[in-house]
C-alpha cells in the first residue's frame, strides 16, 4: 500500500499549484502583451497571433486564479472567508501578503472588463485601464514570494526568477524599441525595471527566506485599517 | 435573412499595426506604409467570420464592419 505524504488538505496543495500556474500565465501574458504593444515581428508567427494568444492565456490566468481563490478560501486551514477574493488586506491570514494577491486579482478584474468592453468604451479609456495590468504583476510575485508555501523551495525559486527575467526583459526590449525621445518614460520604465528585482532580492533575504518567516508574515498587516 | 456589412477604415485611429491585413487578406492590402487599403468595402458571407476577428484584433480599434442599411 502506498500513502502519500500529503500534510494539509487536498485543497492547500490544489491552490498552490493553481496559484504559481496562475503566476506563470500572468507573466506570459505580461510579456505577449508588451510584446504586441512594441510591434513585435517575428518571422514565424504572426502578429495577430501574438495578440489572440495574449487574450486567450489572461482568460486561461483567470481560470486558474478562480481555482486559486476557491480552494484557498475553502481550505478549513487558513479560514479565510470570501470577503479575502475581492476586498485586499482584510484576511485574518497573512492580511499584507495576501492583500497583494487580491489587490492583483481586483486589478486584473478590472482589466479584463474593460478590455471584453474596449468596442464600448474607445481606445483611450480601455488603454487607461489596461496600465493597471503593469501594477497587478508585481503584486501577484510579491504576493506569491511573500505568502507561498513554496517560496523556500530551490525551483520555485527559480521559477520566481524566470517570471522576473522575462517580464523585466520585455520590458526592456520595449524600452528599446520605443526608439528616441520619451525620456521621462524611458527613464521611468528602466527605474522600475531595475527596481522590482532589486527590491524583490532584498525582501527575499530579509524576509521569506530567513528563519521564522511564517510568525512575522502573519504578524505583518499594514495601519490602514487592514488586519484587525 | 441576414444583413451584410462593409468594412470602414477609422483614418483618425488607425496608426497602421497591419493586423487586419493579416487577417483579412482578401479583402485589405497594406499600402507602403503599413496601412490598410480596402480592396472592397462589401464583407461577402464566406468572410464574414475573418472580417470579425480582423475587426477584433485591431489595436486602435480604428477597423469597423458596419451593418448595412437595409
Amino acid at each position: 500500500m502506498t500513502t502519500l505524504a500529503l500534510t494539509g488538505s487536498p485543497l492547500w496543495y490544489a491552490s498552490r499549484a493553481s496559484g504559481t500556474l496562475a503566476l506563470i500565465l500572468l507573466t506570459a501574458v505580461v510579456a505577449l502583451g508588451i510584446a504586441s504593444g512594441g510591434r513585435a515581428a517575428p518571422h514565424r508567427v504572426g502578429r495577430f497571433e501574438i495578440g489572440l494568444l495574449h487574450r486567450n492565456l489572461s482568460l486561461l490566468t483567470l481560470v486558474f486564479l478562480a481555482v486559486h481563490g476557491v480552494t484557498a478560501v475553502l481550505d478549513p486551514f487558513a479560514r479565510l472567508g470570501w470577503a479575502v477574493t475581492v476586498v485586499p488586506f482584510g484576511a485574518s491570514y497573512r492580511p499584507l501578503w495576501l492583500g497583494l494577491g487580491t489587490a492583483a486579482l481586483d486589478l486584473l478584474l478590472a482589466v479584463i472588463v474593460t478590455s471584453a468592453l474596449r468596442r464600448r468604451l474607445g481606445v483611450r479609456r480601455w488603454k487607461a485601464v489596461h496600465w493597471l495590468a503593469y501594477a497587478a504583476w508585481p503584486l501577484a510575485l510579491f504576493h506569491g514570494v511573500g505568502t507561498g508555501t513554496d517560496t523556500r523551495l530551490p525551483l520555485q525559486l527559480w521559477l520566481y526568477a524566470g517570471c522576473l527575467g522575462t517580464v523585466v526583459a520585455a520590458v526592456w526590449w520595449r524600452s528599446a524599441e520605443a526608439g528616441p525621445g520619451r525620456i521621462a518614460g524611458r527613464l521611468l520604465t528602466a527605474v522600475a525595471a531595475t527596481a522590482v528585482p532589486v527590491v524583490l532580492g532584498a525582501f527575499l533575504a530579509a524576509g521569506p527566506l530567513q528563519p521564522g518567516w511564517a510568525q512575522r508574515a502573519a504578524a505583518t498587516t499594514i495601519l490602514l485599517g487592514g488586519g484587525r | 435573412m441576414t444583413r451584410t456589412r462593409s468594412l470602414r477604415v477609422d483614418r483618425v485611429a488607425c496608426t497602421g499595426q497591419g493586423l487586419c491585413a493579416e487577417l483579412l487578406p482578401e479583402l485589405i492590402d497594406l499600402d507602403e506604409w503599413g496601412y490598410p487599403v480596402l480592396k472592397g468595402r462589401a464583407v461577402p458571407g464566406e468572410l464574414r467570420a475573418h472580417a470579425r476577428r480582423a475587426v477584433a484584433a485591431c489595436p486602435r480599434l480604428a477597423l469597423h464592419a458596419d451593418r448595412d442599411r437595409p
